[in-house]
């Protein structure tokens, strides 16, 4: 396969970034715009940049972890955090507050919420990577493959 | 009471955990369980002897009402004695019968614990609901100690037989308890049991339950998956298939026979169904040349003699189904046991084969004769006092009663004819067993302690015979709980009386036909049904799978533009009728707000036009990308960052998804449509159009309650810390929808690598295979 070589740079210099935006989605996402929807699917966008680069090889280089053991533990936070408060005596989903006074950075406010949104940015993620594993692969036959565009 | 059942759990858990390590001797460990339960038991004997019971009650479902109601009362200690006490002797019996080995022993041990709990739920439940919990357990694990051998698709087939035919009654019994639970306001058995009501409901949910127990008792028609299920091994035979699980029928048209006292289609039903498998049994028995398929049938004859019993209901009677109960698994699980010790010696179970044993087999020969004569109803035996008992229940009475004589009496020369069937097959030597008879007198002797626990059931059955006072005794604590005018009078002698002439023809007839078997056998090959029950499941089977295909092919033609013309057109007309029904047209809504729209909106038309006049599949996938980011400018504009984050993000992967989709199909659209279709095509987008824009101007004008966005925004930071309200609302207020949505998305990546790789010809793969593929 013949790669560009401007786009391959280009792409290795925006992939982490994009990594890190997700992320602060992620974690913003209960204050200001964001949330692990969002954050999980600018993850997907790199990840597809990736793809674009270099192929299925490529993505899975990138992230070793298996695509379906980042949507089952994704599932399996989610649910586990709906289930918690039930043995606090609490209702399904109910939300928690935590703060901790963390020594130098200060003021640490969570809530329940944060742990199911990771759950729900795993199960996006984990989901994407599924994609691209479904069809992602050059091995195609050859009679359906009209034309083989760039993104193999 | 509960702390017995749930420790039948522990128990399997911890075999299924232990059964890796320990091998064979698991089944001790397994066999503390029902030892358990048969010690807390006999520490209640006094209490219940004298008439009372000893009741607990759990809060199961408090916010439905639901609780687990436990009683022990004398029919529950009898019942008990079967499940608890036969229960041990199985699993001695199965630790020296497995010595050899078995496929995973933890699992089998470990299944057949928690039956034995599920049934020890059974018969001491109070409660409909906790009953059906533990009747359909039994069930499920039933089907998993037949197919435990999973590699063998006889037993597979088996176990699922088994599965559908008792499934489909409980399910039926369950409809029946609900009718049954609701017109009489209680689902406590006891309650019910005092205050029996008659209507028409109540006939119904009579007909219902006794699926129900017709199912799970094997009775005709519905008898077959009980002979399918002898690919089990002996043990699981021996405990499930003749004396515990079988007996739930058995047990609950007894238990709640008082509450049908008032209902006639009970009593007909019952005492019908009853009498034609007790003698389509002891036919069927009569031409087996398998042992174990021998006492299957045996069995499904015997289980028709108690459901006559069971559903006649009169005090005399409920006294000799208790006898026969008791009587049946002494017997009957022995025979299972000495046929499971020949299996093991010989490796076969044909008759024809089988004979010709030595010295060493004397003690097998005695225990199986003992049993054997017991069932035949010979003296001085347990079985014979049971059979006079059911002969005195039925000699006077009314029309049906008559018919139940008949029934009993030539069930009775049938299983005569059985009973000397089985001994002369298993240990006579026959003129064709010489090859197989040489290896009889070669093979080594059973060691006793692998006869010890069939050796003790026979013992039961001589003591029960010899001291009927005992037997009679905890008879009469059991019917008593049933049914308080029962009074149990057993004992050898009676005088001579009618039972005793009956019974006598019985014996003589029955060694008559077994005698006259050359005459007899080409007749009964001759009678040989064209229509069998097993048929019967197959072909329901095969009709509802062919069936279901031709649903399927109806309902999924497999065609996208038939599911997307159908999908769209019935979003609208079912609200469109409403809405030109109801609808109240609020006038146009202002054309342009702000100027910031005119580019939007003219990009969103560009796109759309352009996706549907598009020739390539490419092109028509980038023009509704831009209408995608148009969506998202709409937002930007309106002031909505978050969807529009979002908005983008998907924009963008859907358009990279589709590119990677698109390079497995034809460049080009090869069939666009035309002349009529394309008009219809046309037609229904522009009523999707019209449609969804009315709706919008016409719903949002007819709002009377206050937006609940509202007391969303003012709750989001107070209640779920967070100042994000959309955000808010996905994680929190609505959690649950979130926690079904990503479990939905779990199920469609599933499903697409699935299709994906099915279509890329690797549809040979089982999808379990799909992780390692990747792994490797």
């Amino acid at each position: 396969m013949r790669r560009s070589v401007i786009l391959d740079t280009s792409i290795r210099l925006v992939y982490h970034p994009v990594l890190v935006l997700s992320l602060y989605l992620l974690f913003a996402g209960h204050n200001q715009p964001g949330g692990g929807f969002v954050g999980g699917l600018v993850a997907g966008i790199a990840i597809a940049l990736r793809f674009i680069a270099g192929g299925i090889d490529e993505v899975r280089a990138a992230l070793p972890p298996q695509p379906w053991s980042l949507l089952g533990f994704g599932l399996v936070i989610a649910s586990v955090t709906a289930v918690v408060p039930l043995l606090f005596g609490g209702a399904l989903l109910e939300s928690g507050k935590v703060q901790w006074d963390a020594p130098l950075i200060g003021m640490i406010k969570t809530t329940s919420a944060l742990p199911f949104d990771i759950g729900v940015y795993l199960v996006v993620v984990g989901l994407v990577l599924m994609m691209f594993e479904a069809f992602g692969e050059p091995t195609a036959p050859a009679a359906a493959l009209p034309e083989d565009g760039e993104g193999s | 009471m509960i702390a017995i059942v749930v420790a039948h759990l522990v128990f399997g858990v911890a075999a299924m955990i232990a059964g890796r390590r320990l091998g064979h001797r698991v089944f001790l460990v397994a066999a503390v369980a029902p030892l358990l339960s048969v010690v807390w038991a006999a520490t209640k004997v006094g209490e219940v002897r004298s008439g009372g019971a000893v009741s607990e009650t759990i809060r199961w479902v408090p916010e439905l009402g639901i609780t687990i109601d436990l009683r022990l009362d004398g029919f529950a200690l009898l019942m008990l004695a079967l499940v608890s006490g036969v229960g041990v002797l199985v699993f001695v019996y199965a630790y020296r019968y497995f010595d050899h080995g078995v496929e995973s022993a933890g699992r089998l041990a470990g299944t057949l614990v928690v039956f034995s709990g599920a049934m020890l739920g059974l018969v001491l439940a109070d409660n409909l609901l906790w009953l059906y919990v533990c009747w359909e357990l039994t069930s499920v694990t039933s089907y998993l100690l037949i197919g435990h051998d999973d590699r063998d698709p006889k037993a597979r087939a088996a176990a699922l037989q088994a599965l559908l035919i008792t499934g489909m009654g409980g399910l039926a019994m369950l409809g029946g308890f609900v009718l049954l639970g609701v017109s009489q306001g209680t689902f406590r058995i006891s309650e019910l049991v005092a205050s029996p009501a008659s209507s028409a409901l109540i006939t119904a949910a009579a007909v219902l339950v006794l699926l129900g127990a017709f199912t799970k008792s094997a009775q005709v028609p519905f008898h077959s998956w009980l002979p399918g299920a002898m690919v089990a091994s002996t043990p699981i035979s021996a405990y499930l298939h003749s004396a515990a699980m079988v007996k739930a029928g058995i047990f609950l048209v007894l238990r709640l026979g008082p509450a049908f006292a008032e209902t006639a289609t009970w009593r007909n039903l019952a005492v019908g169904f009853g009498v034609a498998t007790m003698l389509l049994g002891g036919l069927r028995a009569l031409r087996q040349h398998d042992l174990k398929l021998l006492l299957a049938f045996g069995t499904v004859s015997q289980l028709g003699l108690l459901m006559t019993l069971a559903g006649l209901g009169h005090p005399d009677a409920v006294i000799a189904a208790c006898a026969l109960l008791l009587a049946h698994a002494a017997f009957k699980a022995a025979l299972f046991m000495v046929v499971g010790i020949i299996d093991h010696h010989m490796h076969t179970r044909d008759l024809r084969k089988l004979g010709g044993f030595g010295r060493g087999w004397r003690p097998t020969i005695v225990v199986a004769t003992i049993s054997a004569a017991s069932m035949a109803g010979v003296a001085p035996f347990a079985g014979f006092i049971s059979k006079e008992a059911a002969l005195e229940a039925v000699v006077h009475g009314d029309a049906l009663t008559k018919v139940a004589l008949v029934g009993i009496v030539l069930g009775s020369i049938l299983t005569v004819a059985y009973s000397i069937r089985f001994v002369w097959g298993a240990f006579v030597t026959k003129p064709a067993s010489s090859p197989g008879g040489s290896a009889a007198a070669a093979a080594a002797a059973p060691s006793l302690s692998l006869l010890a626990p069939a050796a003790l059931l026979a013992a039961i059955t001589v003591l029960f015979g010899i001291w009927a006072g005992v037997y009679s005794e905890f008879v009469r604590v059991a019917a008593q709980a049933i049914d308080s005018a029962a009074k149990a009078k057993l004992s050898l002698w009676h005088g001579l009386n009618l039972p005793l002439l009956l019974s006598l023809t019985a014996l003589a007839l029955g060694a008559v036909t077994f005698t006259a078997r050359d005459r007899v056998d080409p007749l009964q090959q001759r009678m040989r049904p064209r229509w069998t029950a097993a048929g019967g499941f197959d072909a329901s089977v095969r009709g509802l799978l062919s069936t279901a295909d031709r649903v399927t092919s109806i309902a999924q033609p497999g065609s996208l533009p038939i599911y997307a013309g159908i999908i769209l057109l019935t979003a609208v007309t079912a609200p469109g009728v409403a809405l030109i029904a109801f609808g109240v047209w609020p006038g146009w809504p202002e054309w342009l707000s702000t100027t910031a729209h005119l580019p939007v909106a003219a990009m969103l038309l560009v796109g759309a036009v352009g996706a549907a006049r598009a020739t390539r599949r490419f092109t028509a996938a980038l023009f509704l990308g831009l209408v995608g980011y148009g969506m998202t400018l709409l937002f930007v504009v309106q002031g909505a960052p978050d969807l529009a984050l979002t908005q983008f993000a998907i924009e963008t992967l859907t358009v990279v998804l589709f590119l990677l989709v698109l390079r497995f199909l034809p460049d080009r659209f090869e069939h666009r449509a035309s002349g009529i279709n394309r008009t219809f095509r046309i037609a229904v987008s522009a009523a999707v159009g019209v449609f969804v824009f009315s709706v919008i101007v016409i719903a949002s004008a007819a709002r009377t309650a206050p937006p609940v966005s509202k007391t969303m925004v003012e709750q989001s930071l107070p209640n779920a810390g967070g100042r994000n309200v959309v955000n808010v609302i996905l994680v929190d207020f609505r959690g649950y929808d979130t926690l079904g949505e990503i479990t939905v998305l779990l199920v469609a990546a599933i499903g697409a690598v699935s299709l994906a790789r099915v279509g890329r010809g690797r549809g040979t793969e089982p999808p379990s295979a799909v992780p390692e593929k990747v792994s490797a």
